[in-house]
């Protein structure tokens, strides 16, 4: 049997082919059918020490759901999963498998991992397509009223978890839709927008309540909230505050940060206009600057959207990219050039002001510098320029000051971030937690969630016990 | 949802004012401050800078002139209407304080809506308060009588002359540059007055304050969207502003960066009025 096993191949995810998928928004994966899930899942050795396990930011027991997938119990496969991530139609198709639970399945030592991040989405699509909706228990209230501040993945966790246990949750939105960056930030053909409206759906039958439209720190703050009877406080607004070059001409039209691009054609839906009332530069020719996940979600909208060329351009080399392998590769699939080891001077203009170039200069690699990556250095006289009139600057987010700025008590990092108990998400100022982005800087959302589920943890010890 | 509780038409219906009930912005909002609204689903979300606010009845007050699809699509709502999000109050308040010596306020076309509470709150502070609004003819002109009561003399200007003074707002700014002792300029209005203003004001050494209204997204600092280059730096009017430094402000970036989605905006326009004809 177990000769068997290690001959059949990972099932491949049936995906949409790249010279029909970029031009569209619809999502790029199928999905599994039941009997490939079931197939693929029976690849799995059910190690008595699952290693993938202990690569999951939320420790799901992955062998123990693949298991029931392999018995074809699709809802005691979801269920098994929902006991640590709340998330999981959204994680199996954004958490970077490879670096996590996959990177550590023992078969990937000398051939394919198991597919575990297509049998998580293919368990929750089954769920959420012919589940029968019936909630988990939940516990008797307590009477402990909790806020959430932000509804991205690391609020959602929180929610979902609090709720069960029995809590009054409230999340507090500043967007009028929930999901923050899964539905602002990571564009529809990567993450279905109807599939976080279900997540948020899910958490609203359970009870909790979303109050969108509330900018705390402006439209009220921690302190009042604390005034109305909440007994804690979870911060998750993660990291928005976009970085900028700081080179001549960025405010040319037609330069955008990747989180404007982004909220404009996934949250205000661009991509339909003039369907839909928010507009966006529909570039021909479209440089996009950086090489991280976001970079590559911008390119290929911008593909989408109709241009005849998209170029990466990225200081450092193929090696240093951020971004999934996966996203790379689905990225050049799609005929997006890269353009490595180049590094913006200056961006040109027309009489109009909007962005016609940009000056760039080639890098070579010299030593490690203090992230251990080798540092990009000039090559003097290299200076060359392209062609642009659409350019998206997706260089990093950082701690966005609206809500520390006006809450007192909090500790800062010098960079703004609010300084958390990292086992506990607990900060400085009492019955307030935070986690995800805003603790951490820009990461993923697995493992915002993962910070979700430490702090709600704590916050549910708090609430019984007072600590 | 924030319901439309009082509506008026102003300057032949090109202007229209909604107070709206919305209790948790009026309680916080201060003179200067801006909401960000979008009245339906498929909606795009628009700046407004706040006229007024009642904390007592829980309404805050805009007015805005119809010039594309959206302020048109907001045009067609009445009393008992909703719009869909009002998120605020978003920017940095006024800073309201006594000058020693006098204050000018100087207001064209809607921009007048946003200096009034401003120029109330100069008043309350003890400053002697000069307004000088205008508008390109009588019949487009706002807000006169608030105006009159918020300060202690009001100068009306009409570029056609068919009321008050016949010229533009800075023609009776430099006098009273010349003859009185003049403290602070404010100056909300279309970009070109303000940028007049503040040339103007430069030569005359008084500090001058400007209220932006850059198209923006999420108004929270997210998205860079509303970036305006103050004496050489990048500032986010949604955070950083709405009100500069008039001296400092790159006037002609802003005014581009204005025009950015132009052929857009047409073609919505277009396309809305033909479903309205239709």
């Amino acid at each position: 049997m177990a000769e068997k096993k290690e001959k059949l191949p990972r099932q491949p995810m049936p995906e949409q082919k790249p010279e029909v998928r970029r031009r569209n928004f619809k999502e790029v994966p199928l999905g599994y059918t039941p009997e490939i899930a079931m197939k693929e899942a029976s690849r799995c050795l059910q190690c008595k020490k699952p290693s993938c396990r202990e690569g999951c930011p939320v420790q799901v027991d992955i062998p123990a759901f693949i298991k029931l997938i392999k018995e074809g119990d699709f809802t005691g496969a979801i269920r098994k999963i929902w006991e640590k991530n709340s998330l999981p139609a959204i994680c199996g198709r954004v958490c970077p498998q490879e670096l996590q639970c996959e990177g550590h399945c023992i078969l990937g030592k000398k051939g394919e991992p198991v597919a575990i991040g297509n049998l998580e989405r293919f368990a929750a699509d089954y769920e959420r397509e012919h589940g029968t909706g019936e909630l988990p228990p939940k516990a008797h209230p307590t009477g402990k009223k909790v806020a959430i501040i932000g509804s991205g993945p690391s609020g959602l966790t929180v929610a979902g978890d609090l709720i069960l246990k029995g809590h009054d949750v409230t999340v507090f939105e500043a967007f009028h839709k929930g999901g923050g960056v899964l539905v602002y930030g990571i564009p529809e053909f990567r993450l279905p927008k109807d599939i976080v409206a279900s997540e948020v759906n899910f958490l609203e039958r359970l009870g909790v309540k979303f109050e969108y439209n509330v900018v705390v720190g402006k439209t009220i703050t921690i302190d009042e909230l604390f005034d109305q009877g909440y007994d804690a406080i979870y911060i998750g607004v993660g990291a928005g505050l976009p970085r900028f070059l700081n080179i001549p001409g960025e405010n040319l039209v037609g330069i955008y940060s990747a989180n404007e691009y982004l909220t404009r054609a996934n949250l205000m839906k661009a991509y339909l206009f003039p369907e839909y009332d928010t507009p966006i530069v529909k570039g021909k020719n479209v440089v996009v600057i950086g090489a991280g996940n976001v970079a590559m979600d911008s390119a290929r909208t911008a593909m989408r959207l109709g241009a005849d060329s998209v170029k990466i351009v990225y200081r450092r080399s193929r090696e240093e990219m951020p971004a999934r392998k996966a996203e790379i590769h689905h990225a050049e699939e799609e005929g997006i050039e890269f353009h490595l080891l180049t590094n913006p001077i200056r961006f040109l203009g027309d009489e109009e002001g909007k962005v016609k170039g940009m000056e760039c200069i080639k890098m070579e690699l010299g030593e490690p510098d203090e992230s251990g990556r080798r540092r990009p250095v000039p090559i003097k006289g290299s200076e060359f320029q392209m062609e642009c009139d659409l350019v998206v600057i997706s260089v990093g987010a950082g701690a966005n000051p609206v809500l520390t700025k006006a809450t007192e008590g909090l500790e800062l990092t010098k960079w703004g971030y609010i300084v958390a108990n990292p086992e506990t998400g607990k900060t400085k100022k009492k019955g307030v937690w935070a986690g995800g982005d805003i603790v951490t800087g820009q990461a993923t959302v697995i493992l915002a969630a993962g910070a979700g589920r430490k702090a709600s943890d704590s916050i549910h010890e708090y609430l019984t016990w007072g600590w | 949802m924030f319901e439309i509780v009082n509506r008026e038409e102003m300057a032949q219906g090109s202007v229209i004012l909604n107070e709206i009930k919305a209790p948790l912005i009026a309680k916080k909002a201060r003179p200067g401050q801006f909401v960000i609204l979008r009245a339906h689903e498929k909606g795009e979300r628009i700046p407004l800078t706040m006229a007024d606010t009642d904390p007592e009845k829980g309404t805050i007050t805009i007015i805005y002139q119809v010039v594309g699809k959206t302020t048109a699509l907001f045009k067609t709502l009445q009393v008992g209407d909703s719009y869909l999000d009002i998120i605020g109050p978003l920017g940095k308040p006024t800073h309201l304080e006594k000058y020693d010596g006098d204050v000018v306020c100087v207001g064209g076309g809607t921009g007048v809506a946003v200096l009034h509470p401003i120029t109330r709150g100069l008043k309350q502070k003890g400053n002697n308060v000069i307004a000088i609004i205008g508008a390109r003819t009588k019949d487009l002109l706002i807000l006169e009588d608030k105006m009159k009561a918020a300060s202690h003399e009001l100068h009306v200007c009409t570029d056609d002359g068919s009321y008050g003074h016949h010229g533009f707002v800075t023609d009776v700014l430099k006098e009273n540059l010349e003859n009185k002792n003049v403290k602070l300029v404010v100056a909300i209005g279309p970009v070109p007055m303000m940028k007049f203003v503040c040339a103007m004001t430069k030569e005359y050494g008084v500090k001058t304050l400007v209220s932006l209204n850059p198209i923006m997204v999420d108004g929270t600092g997210m998205c860079g969207c509303c970036r305006v280059s103050v004496g050489g730096e990048t500032k986010f009017a949604c955070v950083d502003g709405p009100e500069f430094d008039g001296h400092k402000v790159d006037f002609e970036e802003l005014m581009k960066r204005l025009r950015s989605y132009l052929e857009q905006e047409k073609e919505s326009y277009e396309k809305f009025k033909a479903s309205l004809n239709a």
